[in-house]
């Protein structure tokens, strides 16, 4: 794809999900675009473009961004990380069981924003309160699920983790 | 918490196992099947998918004017621009396409693209095809469009008036649709009465908004002259015929073919079809694939939405509160179209408009009107929430008229179980249910004594606190012929009769003896893979893991029909059924070779833990030597059996009748039951509605799986709540979108929502071999009346709006507050 005919590209290198990757993109190009397409982390789903509904989160550099925020170029010489740093099918992130578990995901479209967040959120407050966790929830949009089971997931994590 | 999950598992009754020795799965809360890929990044959602190699992408330029004539269209300074291969605009779709078709009398025309007038905000006037979607939105900036705005028709009240500028000139009106109807002994009903009570109800547009947007990916392929098309679209149902009559061509030329997994739709994906249309002439006129997602901006100003309903109601009542009689004029807005299943919103609900009370006798008259307003479809409870608003509202008024408790009113209308099946004036019959058990659960629930003496206590601190109590009929599985109401009788005659709620399932097993499901009924996060493991493996005697099951759906290679897909929540009493039956053919078959293989009589084989056996133990053989006897070795088999192990079963609740010549129609195959209980306090300086605790009990049947059931609860909860307090798509005067971004269309956060207790007292349906009833829509129609009857008797008022946000609530409460806003 080439998103930019009428612009020059810049190349950039960065790092997504543990691998380098360098490529040169038009300066206009989203990162959530830049990772679905190029990148093809599929993990990172677009449901709004304007920084509202939260399924684009990702991680740059330790922090918790949309990715429908940024330019692809803002990630240069960056970590970026997706949903896929959390665990794989068969050795799932203690997040991700306890999804599984409290039934917290229907559709899944939501989810991996989700667990990006809540992710990052556990490092640095790993003993939250349901409170707090709403409030961090307040930064994304489920429709299915009406959000206990996914407050009751995160807080589960978290006590697991603290064991 | 552990109060409610307790009480959320007590009253499930269980389903007994066809044979006491094979492991029970169905009605287990297995793990889903679904998760895993969803949990780390490899779901299989329409964007995630290039089914095609050099697909070029859409974008879509819609009308910035409620009501204007096109006057100009150019589209050349867009096709000059570098990476554009196509522009599409009405004339090419005018030229392709005919009308989708309508299925009211006046057929109001409806193409995917606007013509010579645009009729709402939003709606698709060209569509650019290029090298990406970022040079496809800079050709949209080139396209020049001159339009003569026309008076806008915005509110269902200026619709009715002779005077407004009919949207369709060839219609005349916009009132499109009038009919009435009347059952039962109406006059005598209103004769007898010893008190009428009488109000007019308003209900807003909103809409279920998934998270994820519509996508369509097509390609027309010229040598076969055949469209593929993939599209994260709930059907096929009817739309499927109705998208081959449009780009006219034998239905077997359009192949739709629905992704493994959708982002949500809770109906409004289904109205993705016209953009299948659109997008499929694109390719065919641009001569490659195209790839179209629809940005969240077009999705909230041109997806889809429920109606907005105005409804004048009377009740004839006596003074102990028995409600006699019914008289509802409703009209609804579909807005600029009639877009099929539309008028299904003024019929889904036919049958059971009287509810879960025995009122003998209700006239109808149920109009459309056409406005310049997004058009409207399936959407979460459809037609249920407008429906129940009416009736559980006037059931308040009516206690309050009395002086009476609402719950003794509701006590003495309510269907008691000796009356099932009940056969409900208008046309539906209710399987089962014991209401009053119900009632009694959630009262018990929310300890309702208690609930009062808090109310009385806070209100002598001043406080706003109000109670709201809702008992609905929670139909699925729509009878398909229920639609057809909506023309007279005569015209009804003319046409094919339809009827039933037909589903297929499709089952293989492999030479290696893995067995393979093939469902139709698209879910979008329902589970439907992982209940039909649990049938399948229960009936085969595997453990659900070791049945793999499809949710993909292709037109030309799955087994469907005319009801197949998503909607109504027909998978429990109707998808399930299929897919067991299916099972059963294939059981049946491995049994039948078994027993051949044995020696023995068929009835003295079972299945069991991934082999046969004999009754007496004596054989026994892997279901894998017995799958693979059918295909390695036909020459095994008993006499006249065919090879091979791929069975398909369609299911329909035979009941199911055509519209009888009194216009009388069973309108669902299945009935459940909610009763909700809500305290709500109001704050007086803000207006802000607090909701203090939510209790809602269930009958569905059957449970085939009571995790998933009380997510679907949790999920339909939070729809009736996101319409109660926060949601409306709003128009100004002129018919401009005031709700077109995520920050100004507020869905419910976790900070918003309450925790809600679940109850439930399951009566299994004898309709449905499986016993299960729907129930992902029920608080979807239960949550936005109860909500409203809770703020009602919080502030003392008789009419409520929604949604109740703050600054509503905060106008009721002013001294000079005019009741009718
Ligand atoms: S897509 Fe980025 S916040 Fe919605
Ligand atoms: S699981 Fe569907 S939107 Fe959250």
């Amino acid at each position: 794809m080439s998103y930019c005919s009428k612009d020059g590209r810049t190349t950039i290198s960065l790092e997504v999900d543990g691998k380098r990757v360098k490529a040169a993109v038009s300066p206009r190009l989203l990162l959530s675009d830049f990772l679905r397409g190029p990148c093809a982390a599929k993990g990172v789903h677009v449901g709004c473009e304007h920084g509202v509904c939260g399924a684009c989160t990702v991680r740059v550099d330790g922090q918790a961004v949309r990715a429908c925020l940024m330019l692809a170029i803002q990630t240069d010489g960056s970590r970026v990380e997706t949903v896929k740093v959390l665990g794989i099918a068969d050795a799932m992130h203690p997040l991700q069981e306890r999804f599984q578990a409290r039934h917290a995901l229907q559709c899944g479209f939501c989810t991996p924003g989700i667990l990006i967040s809540a992710q990052t959120y556990l490092r640095e407050h790993p003993a939250p309160t349901r409170r707090d966790i709403e409030e961090l929830l307040s930064g994304h949009l489920c429709r299915c699920t009406g959000y206990t089971p996914i407050v009751d997931a995160i807080l589960d994590a978290a006590e697991l983790e603290r064991r | 918490m552990e109060a409610s999950r307790a009480s959320e598992t007590a009253t499930v009754l269980p389903l007994t196992a066809p044979n006491p020795a094979r492991r029970t799965w169905v009605g287990a809360a297995t793990l889903r099947a679904e998760d895993p890929a969803l949990l780390t990044g490899e779901g299989r959602f329409i964007d995630d998918l290039s089914p095609f190699p050099s697909e070029h992408h859409a974008a879509i330029l819609r009308s910035p004017y409620a009501h204007a004539r096109i006057t100009r269209l150019d589209v050349k300074p867009a096709l000059a621009l570098e990476g554009v291969t196509a522009v599409i605009t009405g004339a090419d779709v005018s030229a392709a396409c005919k009308p989708f078709p309508v299925g009211i009398e006046t057929r109001p025309v409806f193409y995917p693209c606007a013509i010579d007038r645009v009729r709402y905000m939003g709606e698709p006037v060209a569509v650019v095809v290029a090298e990406d979607r970022y040079i496809a939105e800079d050709a949209l900036e080139l396209i020049d469009v001159g339009y003569d705005p026309l008076a806008p028709v915005v509110e269902i009240e200026d619709a009715l008036h002779a005077d407004s500028l009919p949207l369709h000139e060839a219609v005349g009106s916009n009132v499109v649709h009038d009919r009435s109807f009347a059952y039962g002994d109406v006059d005598g009903a209103f004769a007898n009465a010893e008190e009428f009570v009488e109000a007019k109800f308003v209900f807003p547009k909103y809409a279920s908004t998934p998270i994820e947007t519509y996508g369509v990916i097509a390609h027309y392929q010229r040598a076969a002259d055949t469209y593929v098309v993939h599209a994260n679209f709930h059907g096929p149902f009817i739309l499927h015929s109705l998208m081959a009559q449009a780009l006219q061509i034998p239905s077997n030329r359009l192949r739709i073919v629905v992704p493994p997994d959708i982002g949500g739709s809770y109906g409004i994906k289904s109205a993705v079809y016209p953009y299948i249309v659109l997008i499929a002439l694109a390719s065919k006129i641009a001569g490659v694939p195209v790839r179209w997602i629809e940005d969240r901006i077009e999705h909230l100003c041109a997806s889809s939405s429920s109606t907005d309903r105005v409804t004048w109601a009377r009740a004839a009542v006596l003074k102990d509160g028995t409600i006699l009689g019914l008289h509802l004029d409703q009209v609804d807005n579909t807005g600029a179209y009639v877009r099929a299943p539309e008028p299904a919103c003024l019929y889904r609900m036919h049958g059971t408009v009287t509810g879960a009370y025995r009122i003998p006798a209700v006239a109808i008259r149920n109009r459309l009107v056409s406005t310049n307003k997004l058009p409207t479809g399936l959407n979460r409870g459809y037609g249920g929430q407008e429906q129940y608003f009416t009736l559980e509202r006037l059931v308040a008024l009516v206690a309050k008229r009395l002086g009476l408790d609402v719950i003794e009113v509701v006590r003495r209308n309510l269907l008691r179980k000796e009356e099932f099946p009940y056969h409900a004036p208008a046309g539906s019959v209710y399987d089962s249910g014991d209401y009053h058990a119900a009632l009694e659960h959630a009262l018990e629930l929310a300890d309702y004594p208690a609930l009062m003496a808090g109310r009385e206590s806070a209100r002598a601190e001043g406080r706003l606190v109000g109670i709201g109590i809702g008992c609905i009929v929670e139909p699925s599985g729509s009878n398909m012929g229920y639609i057809s109401i909506a023309l007279p009788k005569d015209l009804r005659d003319r046409s094919l009769p339809k009827s039933g709620c037909t589903e297929a399932a499709t089952i293989a097993i492999d030479p290696l003896g893995a067995v393979t499901v093939r469902l139709s009924t698209t879910p979008q996060g329902q589970g439907h893979r992982t209940v039909a493991a649990q049938i399948v493996a229960q009936e085969l005697g595997l453990e659900p893991k070791q049945v793999e099951v499809l949710a993909e759906l292709d037109t030309q290679t799955s087994a469907w029909s005319i009801a197949s897909g998503s909607y109504s929540s027909r998978f429990a009493p109707v998808a399930a059924v299929a897919i067991r039956n299916a099972a059963r053919k294939v059981a049946y078959k491995l049994k039948a070779i078994a027993a051949h293989q044995f020696g023995v009589a068929f009835e003295d084989v079972d299945l069991v833990e991934g082999a046969a056996r004999s009754a007496d133990g004596t054989h026994v053989t892997s279901l894998k030597r017995i799958a693979g006897a059918a295909h390695w070795n036909p020459s095994s088999l008993p006499d006249g059996m065919e090879p091979g192990i791929y069975e398909t079963a369609y299911y329909s609740i035979g009941l199911l009748r055509p519209p009888d010549d009194d216009d009388r129609v069973d309108s669902s195959a299945v009935y459940g039951f909610v009763v909700d209980l809500a305290l709500v306090e109001v704050d007086s300086r803000t207006g802000r509605v607090d909701v203090k605790q939510y209790v809602t009990v269930h009958d569905s049947g059957t449970v085939l799986n009571p995790m998933i059931v009380d997510g679907q609860i949790r999920g339909g909860f939070a729809h009736g709540l996101g319409g109660a307090l926060f949601e409306e798509i709003a128009y100004d005067e002129n018919g401009t979108l005031r709700s077109g971004t995520l920050a100004d269309y507020p869905i419910p956060t976790a900070s918003e929502l309450p925790t809600i207790v679940i109850g439930h007292v399951d009566v299994p349906s004898p309709f449905t071999p499986l016993g299960a009833k729907g129930v992902g829509e029920g608080n979807a129609m239960s949550v936005p009346v109860v909500i409203a009857n809770a703020v009602a008797d919080a502030l003392g008022a008789n009419e409520v709006r929604l949604p109740l946000v703050p600054h509503r609530v905060w106008e009721m409460l002013q001294p000079n507050a005019v009741e009718a806003r």
